[in-house]
């Protein structure tokens, strides 16, 4: 029998009382799904001529596939930009150089503070207005801008506070083989940065994965677009919206459990206690020792 | 500037993000505590529940709720908050929609902030609490929850935030708040398009940044040394 922090070990009793609540629990849970599933069907959602569209394959040729793609395209684009953006930040927001810094300290607190959608709609206009792009890449520029701009600044915090946690020794024996602070930094301290944060970049690709969805609000044709689109098409609004759901959930579920496969991977791997700073990634369930 | 704020009304826009960032951090608090209690429970049938709730909903785009709650609940399922009757029905039923959405979106980020507060709690706290034979709710009041909340501070103030930005996502079903604006402004004044943006994104420099500084010396206050 485990105990956690907040419960002892049950006993007897408290097996019996787990078992009752239990039982409750599913009671009020099936009680739950009964009142939807009744619901559903009053509506008349369970007819086949709304989930048939499914089995065929045109749903999902000419709406649902073409808008994971788009869904896909965006994110890739943006984590390849913010990516390349967050680290130049991070080595400028490390450096002696006091300009370079203080702008770099701006970029972070600004483009954190201002919501993802307003940036998306401010760079579309802004492109639309000015003829950047031609016009049918308007909205993928918009949705890519407002989420390279704000994923720029969290990775720079990432890549900010894995620095932090790298052991000060490793800066100090780079200093003293005779390398410049910015060389120390940019190739001793950053790789164990980027190394150690891994699993906090990967957690945050379930967020630009699930921020490309705002473009749907600037006419991008991503997942949410696409679906609701097919959805006036074959009139079954809900069921898109279910498997629209479920793509997402899969999609996100499995890089969530990719990052946690790499930070249990690194912590097997290194013998030292993990770094005692939180970071980004919260709280971290304290380690017990072994009795 | 003037013709911005009269004609685009961005003073109501702004008290709407206001109202739905209060409303929507004191229902999402609610909500989330009790699946943290859920998910904290002896009960694993229980705790099943409230995983089940925190992994569909954490990973779910926010924007599909709100739309769903709009498409689905309301003109599929037929599901209205707010009087048909009343003049402003619109008005009312989207606004309470988008709040349900925001709810339900932001309390599995609650649950998971007041979860992380308790995983920092060691375990020999727990076992010298009982050992010195205090009784399960003294350990809990004395010992653990004190502790929980001191750990769930930083955690449950960025989703504070994070809330906060994304009030603007209720625009998928045109809640008039200030993305909504901004997107009208886009469409029919696009000359003060600058403009709007810069002022948008100073009322929320100004929402969220003293809220972050504030967090920042809190936290650090409350934090418990180990």
């Amino acid at each position: 029998m485990s105990a956690g922090v907040l419960f002892d070990a049950p006993g007897p009793k408290a097996r019996a009382r787990n078992r009752i609540l239990s039982g409750i629990g599913i009671l009020l849970m099936l009680v739950v799904a009964a009142a939807i599933v009744w619901k559903l069907d009053s509506k008349h959602q369970f007819t086949g001529a709304k989930w048939e569209p499914f089995i065929h394959g045109t749903l999902w040729r000419s709406y649902l596939l073409p808008g994971l793609w788009g869904t896909i395209k965006a994110a890739l684009i943006s984590i390849a930009l913010a990516s390349v953006l967050g680290v130049l930040l991070a080595l400028a927001r490390m450096s002696s150089v006091r300009v370079l810094n203080w702008f770099c300290t701006v970029w972070v607190e600004v483009f954190r503070a201002i919501p993802v959608l307003l940036m998306m709609i401010f760079s579309f206009g802004l492109y639309a207005y000015n003829n950047v792009f031609p016009s049918s890449m308007n909205a993928l520029a918009g949705t890519v801008t407002g989420l390279t701009l704000y994923n720029s600044a969290v990775i720079c915090e990432i890549l900010r506070s894995g620095v932090d946690q790298v052991p000060g020794g490793q800066r100090e024996a780079g200093l003293s083989i005779g390398l410049r602070p910015q060389q120390t930094l940019r190739s001793i301290m950053l790789p164990q940065a980027i190394t150690s944060m891994l699993p906090t970049l990967v957690s945050q690709l379930v967020v630009i994965l699930k921020d490309t969805a705002l473009g749907y609000n600037i006419t991008y044709m991503e997942l949410l677009n696409s679906g609701s689109t097919s959805a006036s098409t074959y009139s079954n609004m809900l069921p898109i919206v279910i498997v629209v759901a479920l793509i997402y959930i899969v999609v996100n579920y499995s890089i969530t459990k990719v990052a946690e496969m790499l930070e249990h991977r690194m912590r097997r791997r290194s013998s030292a206690p993990p770094a005692a700073a939180g970071g980004l990634a919260g709280a971290e369930p304290q380690k017990v020792p072994a009795t | 500037m003037n013709a911005l704020f009269s004609q685009f009304d961005l003073w109501s826009a702004f008290w709407m993000t206001i109202k739905l960032t209060v409303i929507g951090a004191i229902g999402s608090l609610i909500l989330g505590t009790l699946v943290a209690v859920l998910r904290l429970s002896p009960v694993r049938m229980l705790r099943a529940a409230g995983t089940a709730y925190v992994t569909v909903f954490r990973n779910t785009p926010l924007t599909l709720i709100v739309f769903a709650c709009s498409l689905v609940l309301w003109q599929t399922l037929g599901i209205t908050l707010a009087n048909d009757h009343s003049r402003d029905f619109f008005t009312v039923n989207n606004f309470r929609l988008a709040l349900v959405a925001l709810i339900v979106y932001h309390a599995s980020f609650v649950c998971e902030a007041l979860r992380s507060g308790v995983n920092t709690i060691p375990l020999g706290q727990a076992e010298a609490a009982r050992s010195i034979g205090l009784t399960f709710t003294q350990s809990l009041r004395e010992v653990v929850l004190p502790q929980a909340f001191r750990g769930a501070v930083t955690p449950l103030g960025n989703t504070l935030i994070a809330l906060t930005k994304n009030t603007t996502v209720v625009m998928t079903i045109g809640v008039a708040e200030l993305a909504y604006q901004l997107a009208r402004i886009n469409e029919f004044r696009s000359d003060l398009l600058n403009l709007a943006f810069a002022v948008m994104a100073m009322l929320f420099v100004i929402l969220t940044v003293p809220v972050g500084i504030f967090l920042n010396t809190f936290s650090k206050r409350l934090a418990v040394k180990r």
